[in-house]
C-alpha cells in the first residue's frame, strides 16, 4: 500500500506537467487577450501593457519563463486583480470555498446515505419513492434555480437570514450557500447508496451474514455499508475536488469570496497567471482526492490488490 | 469565525441601539450627529486595482473618486470645481496652467501634499512602464504623446513644481476639456514614498496612503472593501459619513433582494427584467437618469454588401422602432437615439440623423423604397449576421431589431452571439458585417465620441470609416485659432459622420439604482459620479 | 450467480444466454409499473417536441409586441405565458426538449459506451495500463473547459455537432472512474478468478462478466449525468457554441426564467418543470433497467 502511494505521488508529476502545458497553450490559442476591452487600447498602450507582462515574447518562450516561475514558486500577478498575486487570491479564497464546501459534503455524506439506505431496505415501497423524489429535488431544480429562490424565501420573505454578504464568515451567512452546495450532492449520494446497498443485500455474503443468525440493523451496518460505499466512494474522489474549490454560481449569487469564480472569471477575462493557477490548484487536488479514493478501495474490499 | 461572528452581531446590535436612539439625542443637542454614520453601497463587480493611473472601470473609479482628488474635482452636480488646487490661472493662449495648490492639502497620513506629488503623478501616468490604458487621455499635455510612445523620457512632460503649492502645466494647444480629463482618475495624484516601497501592493491596506475624502482601512477581495473618513482631508469638516462600505454585486437580482432586505443603501444597477417592476413597486427609490453613452449597431464598411450601399445601410436604420425598442424590451427609460453624441453637452448643439423627425410609419416607407433600391426584395432577400457578445440585454434587443427588418424589409438575420473576448476579437479584425457596441464617454466633450472614427484610429474605429472630409474637421477643431468655433466644427464633423451612416445609433443609455430614502446629497448628473464627501444619511 | 455455472467458452450456450439475458430483462421491465409509466411519459414530451409547430397556434419565433412578459393567457393561446420578448413559452418549451433531451440521449451514449468501457478495461488489466489511463481522466478533469469549447467554437464555427462534442468530452469522465471502481473489486471475486482461470479471453470476460455486473452504479450514474449536460448546454450556449436564438434548449429558458423568478415565474415554472419531469423519467427508467439487468436476481 505504500509503496503504491508513493509510485503513484511520482506518477502525478509527469500528470501536473502534461496538465500545466496543455493548458497553458489551450489558453493562449483561445481569442482575445487579457488587455481586450469595450474600448480599445490605443496601440501603443498595448504594446506597452504587453511589454510589461512579457506577453510580446514568443510563446514558446512565455511558456519556458512560466514554467521557471513556478518551479521557483511565483504564480506570477494576476491579469485581472492587479494589486494582488495569483497565490493571495487562491490562499485568500481557498479557506473559504474549504470550509463552505467541506462543510456541504460532510452534511450531503450523511443524509445521501443515510436516505439512500433508508429507500433500499424499503425498495419500491412508497417509502422508497418518497424519500428518493425528496432526495431528488436536489438534481432537477438546477442551483442557479435553487440559490436565489432560497435567498427569496429565508432572506427577503421571511427575514430569517441575510440574503448575502459574507460579513467576515458568521454562521449566518454561511447557511444557505451550505444548504444550496449540499443539496445536489445529497441526490447524487443517496441515488449511488440506494442502488448499491440494493445489489450489496441480495449478494451471497450478505445472505450468510442473516443466515448466521446477525441482526438485521448489525448486518447492514457492519457488512453492507461497507461494500456499497464502493460507488460512491468513486463518485466523491472528484466530487470533493470540484466542491471545496467552490462553485461559480453559489459564490456570486451569495456573495462570498471563494475560488469558485475564478475558474470562469478567469478563464472569460483571459486573466492568464490566474487561469493558469487554480488549474494547478486544481489538478493537484484532483490527483490527489483520486488517490485517496484507490487507497480507501483497499480498505472498503481486502480483496483489491494493485500491482 | 466564532469572534468575528460575535463582533458582527455586537455591530449590528449598536447600530440598532444608535438608531433607535437618534431622535432623542438630536432633541438634545439638535445639529450634533452623533451616530455613526455607515454607507452600504453595492459596487457591480471586485476593483481590478484600485491603483488611479491603471484603473478603467466603474467599479474602481466609485471607490477611486473618495479615496483620492485631483487638482480639479467634481461637485455632487458634476461640474468641475477647485479640488487640491484651490484656484488656477491660464495663459491668455490657453496652454499654460497655473495651479494654485491648497496650502493645507495633505495625505492621509499627515505628509503635506506638494506639486512635486502632481509632478510625479502625471509623469508616473504617462510613463510606458506604467502602462496605463488612459494615458492617452492625457496626450494634450506637451510631449504626452512622444511619452507614451516611449520615445522620449518622463521627465520631458509638460508639468513643472513652480514652489510647493504652485504646479504649472503646459498643454500643446488651447484644450477646452482640459480640465474634465483632471478630474478624471487618471489625474490622481499618488504618494510617491509608497508606491515606491510596496510596488503592486501599495493599495493595499495598511499601505495605502491617499488624499481623497476617505481612506481605506480593510479590502477582501470579492467580499468587500471599507473606507472611513479621512481626518486629513481639507473639506474633513463637511465630511458626515464616518464609513463605506462597497460590496461586489455581480449578481444584480441579488444585490436588489439586498437592498429590499434593507442591507445595502444603494444599488450599483437594476437588472432588466426587474427596472419595471422595481419603477412600479417601489418608484421613491428608483433613480433613473441619462447617462453619458450610446448604445449602437456597428456597420463594418469593409464588407459588402452593406460597405459599399448607403441606402442598405439607411434602410436598417429607419427599420428600426426606437420607441418601441426602448418602451417594451429594454424598459430602463433609455432615449432613442438618432445621433452619435448624446446629449448634455454644454454649448453643443445636439445633432441628428436626417429622418429623426419623421413617424415611424414613414421611416418604413422609406425604408422599403431604399430596400428595394438598393436591389433587395421578397425574392431577393438581404441576408446578413448580427454579432454580439452573450448578455440578456443584448440578445433581446438583437432578437426585437431583428425581427423589425425581417418585417419591414424582409431581411434575413442570423443572430450569432460569442464568448466577450471572442467578440471583441471578432470585431477588432472586422470579421464582422453588423455588430452590437456602445461607447461611455470619459468627460462630457463631443471628441471622446468622434475621434474614435478618425480613419487612422486603428481598431478602436470598428466600422472601418474612412471620410477625409470628417478626419479634416477633426483637425481643424483642434487648430488654437479656432478654439472660439471648436463646438461649431464639432457639429458638422458629427453632421457629416451621422450622413454616412457608418453606424446604427439605437439609444442613450441611463443609469438605474435603487437610493434608500436615508440617503441624502445625491444629486443627477450625466458622469453618474457620486463621491461619498457629499453624500449624508439620514436618520430614520 | 448463475452466471459461473455456465460453461465458460462454449459459443451456442452464449448465444442463448443473451437472448434470454435480454427478453427475461424485457419481461421483468413490463412489470416495473413505475418505470413503464415514465416511458409513456417521456415519449409523449419527446413526441410533443418533435411535433411542436403542430400543437400551437404560434410560431417559436414570432414577436407579439403586445404580450410582452405576458402570463398564461389561454384565450390567446399563450398556455404557457410570453417571454421578454414577447414570444410564446408554451411552443418555446417544447422546442427547448429537442435540443435538451438530445443533449441528455448523446450524454447518456457517450458515458455508456466511452465510460463503461474505458473503466472497465483500465480496471481489469490494472497495474501500467490503469495508471497510464485514469492519469489521462485525471488530466481531462484538470483541463480548462471553458478554453476547449471556446476553441471548438473558433476552429469549426457554430455547429449541432460541436455541441455534443463538447457535452460528450466531459461527460464519460466520472463514468470511467466509477466502473474502474467497480472493476477492480469485482476482478477478485471467485466467478472472475474462475473465468480467468478457464482461459476465458479477457474480451469476453469483460463482457460476460464484469460489465453487467457493473450495471447497477453504471445506470444510476447515467441518470446523474443526465441533468447535469441539459444544464451545462446552456452554459456552452454562453460561451457561443450551443443554440442560436431564435432557437432555444430548456437549459436556456431555466436560466432565463430563473432571472425574473419574481416578477415573470411562468417562465422559470413551466420549462423547469419539464426538465424535473423528464429527470424523474430517466430516473425510474433507469431504476427499471437496473432491476430488470440484475444478473443476480435471474
Amino acid at each position: 500500500m505504500l509503496r503504491y502511494a508513493v509510485k503513484r505521488m511520482l506518477g502525478a508529476l509527469p500528470t501536473l506537467f502534461l496538465i500545466i502545458t496543455i493548458a497553458f497553450f489551450m489558453m493562449r490559442l483561445a481569442p482575445g487577450g487579457p488587455f481586450d476591452k469595450e474600448r480599445n487600447l490605443p496601440a501603443q498602450v498595448e504594446a506597452n501593457l504587453n511589454k510589461a507582462y512579457h506577453l510580446d515574447e514568443p510563446l514558446p518562450q512565455q511558456y519556458l519563463r512560466y514554467v521557471g516561475n513556478i518551479l521557483q514558486g511565483d504564480f506570477g500577478p494576476s491579469f485581472q486583480y492587479k494589486d494582488f498575486s495569483v497565490t493571495e487570491l487562491i490562499w485568500g479564497g481557498f479557506p473559504v470555498s474549504l470550509r463552505l464546501g467541506g462543510l456541504a459534503i460532510l452534511f450531503a455524506f450523511g443524509i445521501g446515505v443515510a436516505l439512500g439506505t433508508v429507500a433500499a431496505l424499503n425498495q419500491n415501497s412508497l417509502t422508497d419513492y418518497l424519500v428518493m423524489g425528496t432526495a431528488m429535488t436536489g438534481i432537477t431544480i438546477p442551483n442557479f434555480v435553487m440559490a436565489p429562490l432560497l435567498t427569496l424565501v429565508f432572506g427577503l420573505y421571511l427575514s430569517w437570514l441575510p440574503v448575502g454578504g459574507w460579513g467576515g464568515g458568521g454562521i449566518a451567512h454561511s447557511v444557505l450557500p451550505i444548504v444550496a452546495l449540499c443539496l445536489p450532492q445529497v441526490a447524487a449520494i443517496a441515488r449511488l447508496t440506494r442502488g448499491s446497498m440494493i445489489e450489496v443485500l441480495r449478494s451471497n455474503f450478505m445472505r450468510t451474514a442473516r443466515a448466521k443468525g446477525l441482526p438485521e440493523r448489525v448486518t447492514i451496518l457492519r457488512h453492507g455499508l461497507k461494500a456499497a460505499m464502493l460507488p460512491v466512494v468513486s463518485y466523491l474522489g472528484p466530487a470533493v475536488a470540484s466542491i471545496i474549490t467552490g462553485s461559480v454560481i453559489i459564490e456570486q449569487i451569495f456573495g462570498i469570496p471563494g475560488i469558485g469564480r475564478y475558474f470562469v472569471q478567469a478563464a472569460l477575462n483571459r486573466d492568464y497567471t490566474l487561469v493558469m493557477g487554480v488549474t494547478i490548484f486544481y489538478g493537484v487536488l484532483i490527483i490527489l482526492f483520486n488517490l485517496l479514493v484507490d487507497l480507501l478501495y483497499g480498505l472498503l474490499d481486502p480483496k483489491v490488490r494493485y500491482d | 469565525m466564532r469572534k468575528a461572528f460575535a463582533r458582527l452581531r455586537t455591530t449590528a446590535l449598536t447600530t440598532a441601539f444608535v438608531l433607535a436612539t437618534i431622535p432623542m439625542i438630536s432633541i438634545a443637542a439638535p445639529g450634533i450627529a452623533m451616530a455613526e454614520q455607515v454607507l452600504h453601497r453595492g459596487n457591480g463587480t471586485e476593483p481590478e486595482t484600485l491603483d488611479p493611473h491603471k484603473s478603467t472601470g466603474v467599479t474602481e473609479n466609485v471607490i477611486e473618486n473618495d479615496l483620492y482628488e485631483g487638482l480639479v474635482t467634481l461637485s455632487a452636480e458634476g461640474k468641475q470645481v477647485p479640488g487640491v488646487a484651490e484656484s488656477w490661472d491660464i495663459s491668455d493662449d490657453g496652454t499654460v496652467y497655473t495651479f494654485h495648490l491648497r496650502q493645507d492639502a495633505k495625505w492621509s497620513n499627515g505628509d503635506p501634499l506638494t506639486a512635486e506629488d502632481f509632478v510625479y503623478s502625471f509623469r508616473r501616468a504617462v510613463d510606458p512602464d506604467t502602462a496605463a490604458d488612459y494615458a492617452p487621455i492625457l496626450i494634450p499635455i506637451r510631449n504626452a504623446e512622444a511619452i507614451i510612445a516611449g520615445e522620449m523620457p518622463v521627465d520631458q512632460l509638460g508639468v513643472k513644481a513652480v514652489d510647493p503649492h504652485t504646479f504649472r502645466m503646459t498643454l500643446n494647444g488651447p484644450t477646452p476639456f482640459i480640465l474634465g480629463v483632471l478630474s478624471h482618475n487618471i489625474s490622481f495624484p499618488v504618494h510617491r514614498a509608497t508606491v515606491e516601497k510596496f510596488g503592486n501592493e501599495w493599495t493595499r491596506p495598511g499601505n495605502a496612503v491617499t488624499n481623497g475624502a476617505f481612506m481605506m482601512t480593510d479590502w477582501v477581495p470579492q467580499s468587500q472593501v471599507t473606507v472611513v473618513k479621512n481626518p486629513h482631508f481639507h473639506d474633513a469638516e463637511n465630511v458626515k459619513l464616518d464609513k463605506i462600505v462597497y460590496y461586489p454585486t455581480e449578481d444584480l437580482a441579488e444585490e436588489l433582494k439586498r437592498f429590499r432586505a434593507g442591507e445595502l443603501h444603494i444599488t450599483y444597477d437594476i437588472p432588466s427584467e426587474q427596472i419595471k417592476w422595481a419603477e412600479e413597486n417601489m418608484a421613491d427609490q428608483f433613480h433613473n437618469t441619462p447617462y453619458f453613452g450610446t448604445y449602437y449597431y456597428v456597420v463594418n464598411l469593409t464588407r459588402e454588401p452593406l460597405g459599399s450601399s448607403l441606402k442598405l445601410r439607411k434602410a436598417l436604420a429607419l427599420a428600426i422602432d426606437r420607441e418601441i425598442l426602448t418602451d417594451k424590451v429594454t424598459q430602463g427609460g433609455e432615449l432613442p437615439a438618432y445621433s452619435w453624441v448624446p446629449p448634455g453637452v454644454e454649448g453643443y448643439d445636439q445633432q441628428e440623423v436626417d429622418f429623426a423627425k419623421m413617424s415611424q410609419a414613414e421611416r418604413n416607407a422609406l425604408a422599403k423604397k431604399l430596400y428595394a433600391e438598393a436591389g433587395y426584395g421578397p425574392d431577393n432577400p438581404l441576408e446578413l449576421e448580427l454579432l454580439y457578445n452573450t448578455n440578456e440585454n443584448h440578445r433581446k434587443i438583437a432578437i426585437a431589431v431583428a425581427s423589425m427588418w425581417k418585417q419591414t424589409l424582409g431581411a434575413q438575420m442570423t443572430l450569432t452571439n460569442k464568448e466577450w473576448k471572442v467578440y471583441l476579437e471578432d470585431r477588432d479584425l472586422k470579421k464582422h458585417e453588423l455588430a452590437r457596441a456602445a461607447w461611455i464617454g470619459d468627460y462630457v466633450d463631443p471628441l471622446n465620441f468622434l475621434e474614435l472614427f478618425l480613419s487612422n484610429a486603428g481598431e478602436r474605429n470598428d466600422a472601418g470609416y474612412n471620410n477625409p472630409e470628417f478626419d479634416r474637421l477633426l483637425a481643424e477643431a483642434a487648430k488654437p485659432e479656432n478654439v472660439d468655433k471648436r463646438m461649431d466644427i464639432l457639429e458638422q464633423a458629427e453632421a457629416v459622420f451621422l450622413a454616412d451612416m457608418p453606424l446604427i445609433p439605437i439609444y442613450h443609455y441611463t443609469t438605474q439604482h435603487m437610493i434608500s430614502p436615508d440617503v441624502q446629497g445625491w444629486e443627477f448628473n450625466v458622469l453618474d459620479i457620486h463621491p461619498g464627501r457629499y453624500i449624508s444619511l439620514k436618520s430614520s | 450467480m448463475t452466471d459461473t455455472a455456465i460453461p465458460p467458452g462454449t459459443a451456442p450456450t452464449e448465444e442463448f444466454a443473451g437472448r434470454s439475458l435480454w427478453a427475461d430483462a424485457w419481461r421483468r421491465l413490463m412489470r416495473n409499473r413505475a418505470a413503464m409509466a415514465s416511458i409513456v411519459i417521456l415519449a409523449a414530451i419527446a413526441l410533443a417536441s418533435i411535433f411542436a409547430p403542430w400543437l400551437s397556434p404560434h410560431p417559436y419565433d414570432e414577436i407579439y409586441w403586445d404580450q410582452i412578459d405576458a402570463p398564461p393567457n389561454f384565450a390567446l393561446g399563450h398556455y404557457f405565458g410570453t417571454d421578454s420578448n414577447g414570444r410564446d413559452l408554451f411552443v418555446r418549451t417544447l422546442y427547448g426538449g429537442r435540443m435538451s433531451l438530445m443533449v441528455g440521449l448523446v450524454a447518456t451514449l457517450v458515458s455508456l459506451v466511452i465510460g463503461v468501457a474505458y473503466g472497465a478495461t483500465a480496471g481489469f488489466i490494472g497495474g501500467r495500463v490503469d495508471a497510464v489511463m485514469m492519469r489521462f481522466v485525471d488530466v481531462l478533469y484538470s483541463l480548462p473547459f471553458i478554453f476547449f469549447v471556446i476553441l471548438l467554437t473558433v476552429m469549426f464555427g457554430r455547429h449541432l455537432v460541436l455541441i455534443f462534442v463538447a457535452i460528450g468530452a466531459i461527460s464519460w469522465l466520472d463514468m470511467a472512474r466509477i466502473v474502474r471502481g467497480q472493476t477492480i473489486s469485482l476482478k477478485r471475486k471467485e466467478f472472475v478468478e474462475a473465468a480467468v482461470a478457464g482461459g476465458v479471453s479477457s474480451f469476453n470476460i469483460l463482457r460476460r462478466h464484469i460489465i453487467p455486473n457493473t450495471l447497477g452504479p453504471v445506470v444510476v450514474y447515467v441518470t446523474l449525468t443526465v441533468p447535469q449536460v441539459i444544464l451545462t448546454e446552456s452554459f456552452i450556449s454562453f460561451l457561443g457554441l450551443g443554440v442560436q436564438e431564435p432557437n432555444t434548449s430548456w437549459g436556456v429558458l431555466i436560466s432565463e426564467g430563473a432571472r425574473s423568478m419574481e416578477t415573470t415565474p411562468w417562465a422559470l415554472i413551466f420549462p423547469a418543470t419539464f426538465l424535473a419531469v423528464t429527470l424523474f423519467c430517466f430516473n425510474f427508467i433507469g431504476d427499471g433497467l437496473r432491476d430488470a439487468l440484475d444478473p443476480r436476481d435471474r
